[in-house]
């Protein structure tokens, strides 16, 4: 067999496996040893960049690239009389991938190392500590092994592998209620969109004959096919116009949009590069980027640019516009530092699926691009800022001084190193009291949350310890080390974290000329503007959707520019508010002993800077990435700036044609750019006002006072969409089966919707109640009974006996069989 | 000249035969036997296709190959469990290995 | 249809393969089911025979009697004290019988079309048209007109094993049912092995 693999047509095979074989040698062999096992991971992961960036290269290098894509496949198995090929493609919009993955998942690893070597010792995050280097390189490998993909399968199962891995990855300390309720919603979540992704898949499979995406998106008579829906498909619609619905429905799951965003806000529970990696370089971004790769069936039988909308456009359209717009003013109302990063990932999200809806495909895959960069960046700064306050305020505990000069030989208490507000040890002495004070039954589930506090900041009483701490996912609680509200001053304590996250903040709002997010949103805005100005070309068709895109876009850049201005303020600016905030830093805790004995000063600096260094250092790698990877998608005829580009738009003429019918670049209007800048100094400005003035205490939020409490609740409260799922779908079958005592269930939930919901319910139930009594007393009773007889009857199926189980699928298989047989006879 | 449907019909008795043990027998170790007979009817099935529909090609030789690595693999691991679980509670009557309910 | 040995010998190592079966899974001595379960092997092992398929009868002595019945045995030797259970049918068993018959009867409905042999190259198209005649039968039946095809040889393991390491044949799933083996063969270790503690 005459394979060379180093040859640039094998290399894409190699990119996802180092990270893959990392995963099974941690989980195998190295989980004991924990700096062989960091060590595994970040090797594992400068490999694949090395060949991604390989492969990257080649592909710049190569003339008109589009048309020229290279790929390598291997039949998978025979299906019928065809075969079924796996294999991998490289094309323009894989190889930008290709450059953006590798080096943020690297970052990402690099910044874990001082992430989660910083904890103490008897703190999960450092006993997991090898676990979860594991499972970061299983999580690389799926998302490298999507992007590399040549079909829709093999992206599939990357695609899966990430939702283990994030199912993993949030409920990392699953002792937390709140982490596991997390990482189940997490993963039921995005379940839900993932079948009827595979339903698509299915149905696109036995349209095509093929998933291959060279074969379907890069072929006009198959796509010509799949978009006439006199050939195919049901109802109207076009069997590209179904399989892109359900597509675009996995992507909704996948890259949380409405109304499948609940779980990411959720997701902030796992560690915090965890939130990087699921937030900027995979997770997320692979939903996006699915949608981006089968862009031309969504649009097949449709033209966005001539207001030919498909029904999958409409769908991105208006789901990524609603998304865009309620996920910016959410994050408005946010005190927990990830949890506004969370809401404004959203929104972004939404912002590139709602370009796509109107056919900005290369502003889409722009925007994806520069988004990873400055959110993982942005995510990895808020780690650091969390770091340092837990670190503060376990200094302030103990008294500034002794935060250095203590060490404690018996390395076991955990406030010897703690700087968890509460550690294991603090946590298990309060089970104990709780135990002692009658507050907690002995054997009970404890709640580990501990470290959640009020939500102003207060540390609950013993006495109400139990009921005051949340247990499991409450929407409104903030914990303290990541609350803004109790920051402030931080610029001057963790420097590079705050210009970095600067840098970063920048780039999100849009910060005009010289950030990348300013380049890439702008586009996005321009192709919804140009498009329903010039609205000669449209020929009677309404361009409503792009009308419906650009209003809800500019608004929501505007909130973004408000709330990620507040965020930066009250984190870094003014003063400290608290003592945690007062003393927070990110050296390590090195006793002086061990200082002293340090013989050269790099080995003082790094036994004193070792974590700082390595969270730090990733920021500033991304920070660049953040400004100056907007340069090379510069619009070509942009003034001044043209003699730069040399009129041309890098970016676009080498993504572009990742398309069989590359999309026309738009003519330069200056009016989007003018709507971008001013959208941004609305936003940043008013915050600015609003924030700008130091103050000693947030304990009321100035939006607060503007828009009344109710309203700002509702912010808390996500608009109430986590309740209402909670009331809907969980509750949903405990209602069915006691239709008469749910009111007790809904006494205890105090949020409007839910009670909304109860009352309906209620006068129903009472309806049915009363019309038992008059008319058939009997089977009032028996109705309830019967339920309730039922319930128990069916309890019984679950017998814990797998032979009942198979048997009850055997029955059920027949069934089925009888139907076709008896169909046929 | 044996025709193709009388391989058929004893891949399906053997087939039925099988999933009978496996739904009726108590001893987890019989019903082990009876997934092995399953997949013996399988193979059966698999062969005489090949055999009569198209013996120019390797697959369905090869096909039938795979099942036996996933039947050995299928009893080894099987046979494991059975043992685990015969130490810990000393029992191989599934009915009494019952704790995943409810 | 005339009788020839090859309809004698099917039809033997049919009822070996079916007998054995339905001893495995009525008998009551959990012992006398491996022996039969081995039996069935057997005839299975016959019926790939007459199938032209001797590769698959070797490895289905090698694997099947020589590796699993016998693995199934020292399972059974191992957990001897269950062996003398009164009852060894469980209580839903006239519902499994059910099942069984039922499926059974589904499956040969689904097979019947083929009884007529005109109906299989309906269903399978010319490509088997003649798939009698195209099979070496019997070499001294040339005078009845079945002549044994030159072009269909056997099988050979070599021919196999070629499939098996080709890079367009199956040297992926052949790879994927190593590293199974392996996994399963660890798993077994270390879930049948006792605990250190």
């Amino acid at each position: 067999m005459d394979v060379n693999w180093l040859d640039a047509n094998y290399l894409p095979w190699l990119i996802p496996v180092p990270p893959l074989i990392s995963f099974m040698l941690i989980i195998l062999f190295t989980g004991r040893n924990k700096v062989l096992s960091h060590s595994i991971g970040v090797g594992s992961v400068v490999l694949s960049f090395l060949m991604a960036f390989g492969v990257f290269l080649k592909a710049t290098g190569t003339d008109d690239f589009g048309p020229n894509a290279y790929g390598d496949s291997i039949k998978w198995m025979d299906v019928g009389l065809s075969e079924f090929r796996m294999g991998v493609l490289v094309d323009p919009l894989t190889a930008v991938m290709l450059f953006m993955v590798p080096i943020a998942i690297l970052m990402i690893f690099v910044y874990s190392v001082g992430y989660m070597g910083a904890y103490p010792d008897d703190d999960p995050h450092k006993i997991r500590y090898s676990r979860f280097f594991a499972y970061l390189s299983l999580f690389a490998g799926g998302m490298l092994t999507l992007v590399v993909a040549d079909n829709l399968l093999l992206m599939f199962m990357g695609w899966e592998i990430m939702g283990l891995c994030s199912y993993l990855l949030i409920g990392f300390l699953f002792e937390k209620k709140s982490a596991q309720q997390a990482a189940v919603k997490a993963f039921m979540t995005t379940r839900v969109a993932d079948v009827l992704m595979l339903v698509g898949i299915g149905y696109l499979y036995a349209e095509a004959g093929t998933l291959s995406f060279r074969d379907i998106l890069y072929n006009a008579e198959v796509l010509e096919r799949l978009g006439n829906s006199d050939l195919t498909g049901y109802l109207g619609l076009s069997a590209a116009s179904i399989i892109g619905l359900l597509l675009v429905i996995g992507t909704i799951g996948k890259s949380a949009q409405f109304p499948l965003h609940a779980w990411l806000p959720d997701a902030m529970e796992g560690p915090t590069p965890v939130s990087a990696m699921i937030h900027a370089a995979a997770m997320v971004s692979a939903g996006v980027y699915a949608v981006i790769r089968m862009f031309p069936l969504l649009e097949a039988g449709g033209n966005p640019h001539h207001a030919e909308y498909t029904a999958p456009l409409i769908l991105m359209g208006v789901i990524g516009s609603i998304t865009a717009l309620g996920a910016a003013i959410l994050g408005v109302g946010q005190n927990d530092i990830k949890r506004v990063l969370a809401y404004s990932t959203i929104s972004q999200l939404g912002f590139m699926v709602a370009a796509l809806g109107i056919g900005a495909y290369v502003a889409a895959a722009f925007h994806l691009i520069t988004h990873a960069f400055f959110k993982a960046l942005l995510f990895m700064s808020s780690g650091a800022v969390i770091h340092a306050m837990e670190h503060g305020e376990h200094a302030a505990e103990h008294g500034h001084d002794e935060h250095h000069a203590h060490h404690d030989e018996h390395a076991h208490d955990a406030h010897a190193h703690g700087h968890s507000s509460y550690t294991w040890a603090d946590l298990n002495a309060k089970i104990e009291h709780g135990i002692e004070a009658g507050h907690l039954q002995p054997g009970e589930r404890t709640p580990y949350g501990a470290d959640y506090v009020g939500p102003n900041g207060e540390l609950p009483d013993d006495a109400e310890w139990k009921t005051s701490i949340p247990q499991g996912l409450k929407p409104d609680f903030v914990a303290k080390p990541n609350n803004i509200a109790l920051m402030g001053g931080l610029i001057n304590k963790i420097p590079v974290t705050a210009y970095a996250m600067l840098a970063g903040s920048a780039s999100l709002v849009g910060f005009p000329l010289i950030t990348a997010g300013f380049w890439s949103k702008d586009e996005i805005i321009a192709d919804a503007m140009t498009f329903i100005t010039n609205s000669g070309q449209f020929e009677g068709h309404s361009p409503w959707l792009h009308m419906l895109v650009f209003f809800s876009l500019v608004i929501a850049a505007t909130f973004t520019a408000f709330y990620t201005t507040r965020m930066w303020l009250l984190t870094f600016w003014g003063k400290p508010r608290s003592a945690m905030a007062e003393h927070a830093t990110l050296m390590n805790h090195v006793d002086e002993e061990e200082l002293a004995q340090a013989q050269t000063p790099l080995k003082r600096f790094w036994l004193q800077y070792s974590n700082s260094a390595l969270m730090q250092g990733p920021l500033v790698v991304l920070a660049f990435f953040a400004i100056f990877a907007g340069f090379v998608g510069i619009h070509g005829d942009f003034p001044v700036l043209e003699w730069f580009t040399g009129s041309h738009n890098f970016f676009h003429e080498f993504v572009g044609p990742s398309l069989l019918h590359e999309p026309a670049t738009i003519p330069f209007k200056i009016w989007p750019v003018l709507v971008s800048v001013l959208a941004f100094s609305i936003g940043a400005g008013f915050a600015y006002l609003v924030y700008g003035v130091p103050r000693d205490s947030y304990e009321k939020d100035p939006v607060q006072n503007m828009v009344g409490d109710p309203v700002w609740q509702a912010l808390k409260d996500r608009f109430g969409f986590d309740t209402l799922y909670l009331a809907t779908f969980y509750r949903g079958f405990e209602w069915f089966g006691r239709v008469f005592s749910y009111r007790k269930v809904d006494k205890e939930t105090i949020d409007g919707i839910l009670e909304t919901v109860a009352v309906v319910f209620n006068n129903i139930g009472e309806a049915i109640k009363r019309f038992n009594h008059v008319i058939i007393d009997g089977v009032g009773d028996g109705i309830p009974q019967l339920i309730g007889l039922s319930g128990r009857w069916f309890r019984n199926l679950q017998s814990g006996r797998v032979q009942q189980y198979l048997l009850f699928t055997a029955v059920m298989l027949l069934a089925i069989g009888l139907f076709f047989v008896l169909r046929v006879l | 000249m044996v025709p193709l449907w009388f391989y058929l019909v004893v891949s399906a008795a053997l087939f039925a035969i099988g999933a009978y043990g496996a739904l009726a027998r108590r001893n987890a170790i019989a019903i082990v036997m009876s997934v092995e007979l399953m997949l013996n009817a399988a193979n059966i099935n698999l062969v005489a296709f090949w055999r009569y529909l198209n013996p120019f090609e390797i697959n369905g030789q090869i096909f039938a190959a795979f099942v036996f690595i996933v039947a050995a693999a299928e009893a080894a691991v099987g046979l494991a469990l059975i043992i685990a679980i015969y130490r810990s509670r000393q029992t191989v009557i599934v009915e009494d290995v019952n704790m995943l309910k409810w | 249809m005339e009788i020839t040995w090859q309809t004698i010998a099917f039809a033997a190592f049919a009822v070996m393969t079916l007998g054995g079966g339905l001893m495995v899974v009525i008998s009551r001595n959990l012992w006398h089911s491996a022996l039969f379960l081995m039996l069935s092997f057997f005839g299975t092992s016959g019926l790939f025979v007459l199938l032209v398929a001797p590769f698959l009868a070797a490895v289905q002595v090698l694997v099947y009697i020589g590796a699993i019945a016998i693995l199934v045995l020292f399972a059974i030797m191992l957990t001897r004290r269950m062996m003398g259970l009164e009852e060894t049918q469980n209580t839903q068993w006239p519902a499994a019988a059910a099942v069984a018959v039922i499926l059974f009867i589904i499956l040969v409905i689904t097979v019947s079309p083929l009884v007529d042999e005109k109906a299989v190259t309906d269903i399978f198209g010319d490509k088997v048209a003649n798939f009698n005649a195209n099979l070496p039968v019997d070499p001294d039946a040339k005078d009845s007109g079945v002549v044994a095809n030159q072009d269909l040889n056997i099988v050979t393991v070599e021919a196999i094993g070629e499939a098996l390491v080709t890079r367009d044949g199956f040297v992926l799933p052949f790879e994927l049912a190593s590293i199974l083996l392996t996994a399963a063969l660890i798993g077994a270790i270390v879930v049948a092995r006792e605990d250190e503690a």
